[in-house]
């Protein structure tokens, strides 16, 4: 089947790849270029920086450098605390890049999970069969890039044992997300291995409601609260970097707490 | 001013800068740096107040919108990092800390602020800093060092968990990390307002300033 990540005429991935060298390079002379315009800075009181595409892509190349700072400093064996159920909020607080007014509800019975990219096995999974896998909870921190947060109660199957049944290339870069509200992500491959990244079909016990990623959604204890696609309908796995929504507009891609 | 019985050594054998030229650059990128982190810091405080109706005004803060601000502030952190990091160990292996800070004695202050009150203090030694100058260079630094750790607890409550937790959790750790900024703004007003009226104080963080005496020909 094709996959739903990719257009109808799909370009040779290998084009990326001949040019991996290339981009590299782009973002380091990027980087050289910004730190010079930063040093330059003291000397232009009054212009206005932020029009200035220049700056822009330097800060984007300290972004890039971001990401690596944070997959060294991510442990995978760090889990993140765990709170008594006394204290979750219910309903969880809803936060799109549109209004609550606005969410599509999902038929559940029509929904179908597609994968795509370094799997040895696509088929499509249904509600049932997310539910016949072997479930698990967190009780954790959900902290949003804007500063607020809430103690929510997940539950759903380990993402690391769903990537395992589905013969997925764990040693691949990333995992991406495709949802039904148009809002792709991805993450890393250690942090969709970490014990507390769920793919939640539940919160405090009860099935997602629709404004919270009914029938499916992602739940990573070490990532931002935007980092957490909900409604998904497919799932990439990948080396090519595959970015997201809100990271293509210039929030850090890795985004880890 | 009891301190000038030690007079400088006329013929001062070996002489150096009051601002050697390490402290210049060092101050200049810190005062870039800080710049660059409270006016990005106003911008992602924006998007979630923590005191209802403060908010940051659009040309006062870096960044058009969160994303941009992020940006800045997570670029902005590694100069002042970095800056702050060998500020700290040039001013602990040259002993310029210490003998530009210390000793600050209880009496002194009560003096300054005695001196201030009636508008009798003297500018024309800028080579000692009185009381509530070295209380004040304390603070600011001790509130720079504050904001990193803080900021770490903001920036991976998970990661650093236990020293999120120290600070009362995600959003006490977010009040702390406000709360130093505003000790840091607030030193800013006095800082650049008092170089504005002693210009020779900002001449000297330009040009080195007047020539002292060679470290341990001091007292």
């Amino acid at each position: 089947m094709t996959s739903p990540f990719r257009p109808a005429r799909v370009p040779d991935p290998a084009i990326l790849d001949n040019h991996q060298p290339l981009i590299r390079t782009l973002q380091r002379r990027g980087l050289l270029r910004g730190g010079l315009s930063l040093g330059a800075l003291t000397m232009l009181t009054g212009c206005d920086l932020e029009d200035n595409a220049s700056i822009q892509s330097a800060l984007r190349a300290v972004s890039g450098f971001n990401d690596r700072v944070q997959a060294a400093l991510f442990d995978p064996n760090k889990l993140a605390p765990e709170y008594p159920a006394s204290r979750v909020l219910k309903p969880p607080r809803f936060n799109a890049y549109y209004d609550i007014e606005n969410v599509k509800p999902v038929d559940g019975d029509a929904w179908r999970l597609e994968l795509a990219g370094l799997v040895a096995d696509k088929r499509p999974w249904t509600r049932q069969d997310i539910a016949a896998m072997p479930q698990a909870e967190t009780i954790v921190r959900h902290v949003c890039v804007e500063g607020w947060d809430y103690i929510g109660q997940w539950s759903g199957v380990p993402l690391r044992a769903f990537l395992e049944r589905i013969g997925a290339d764990l040693r691949a870069k990333y995992v991406a997300f495709k949802t039904a509200d148009d809002y792709p992500s991805s993450i890393d491959m250690a942090t969709a291995l970490h014990p507390q990244t769920l793919l939640a079909t539940r919160y405090a016990r009860e099935d997602l409601a629709d404004p919270f990623g009914y029938p499916l959604r992602l739940r990573c204890s070490t990532k931002l609260g935007f980092k957490q696609p909900k409604w998904i309908t497919a799932i990439e796995v990948t080396n090519t970097y595959p970015g997201g929504y809100w990271e293509n507009l210039g929030f850090n891609w890795f985004s880890g707490i | 001013m009891s301190a000038t019985t030690a007079a400088l050594p006329a013929p001062a054998p070996a002489t150096r800068r009051l601002h050697p030229v390490p402290v210049r650059i060092m101050h200049w990128t810190n005062a870039v740096a800080m710049l660059v982190m409270i006016g990005s810091g106003w911008g992602i405080y924006n998007d979630s107040v923590i005191f209802g109706g403060l908010h940051f005004s659009k040309h006062i803060k870096l960044g058009s919108w969160a994303a941009e601000s992020l940006l800045w502030h997570f670029a902005g952190m590694w100069l002042l990092a970095a800056n702050g990091a060998a500020y700290l160990t040039y001013g602990i292996v040259t002993g310029r800390l210490r003998e530009r800070l210390l000793p600050i004695r209880m009496r002194d202050i009560i003096q300054t602020v005695r001196d201030t009150l009636r508008l009798h203090v003297d500018h024309t030694d800028l080579t000692t800093y009185n009381a509530v100058q070295k209380v004040l260079y304390i603070v600011v630094i001790l509130a720079g060092i504050s904001q990193v750790v803080t900021g770490l607890a903001v920036w991976k409550p998970v990661q650093f968990s236990g020293l999120t937790d120290l600070l009362g959790g995600f959003q006490g750790a977010r009040l702390v990390h406000f709360l130093g900024m505003a000790v840091i703004v607030g030193f800013l007003v006095v800082h650049v307002a008092l170089s504005l009226l002693v210009p020779q104080t900002l001449w000297a963080m330009l040009t080195g300033g007047p020539r002292v005496a060679q470290k341990g020909a001091r007292p």
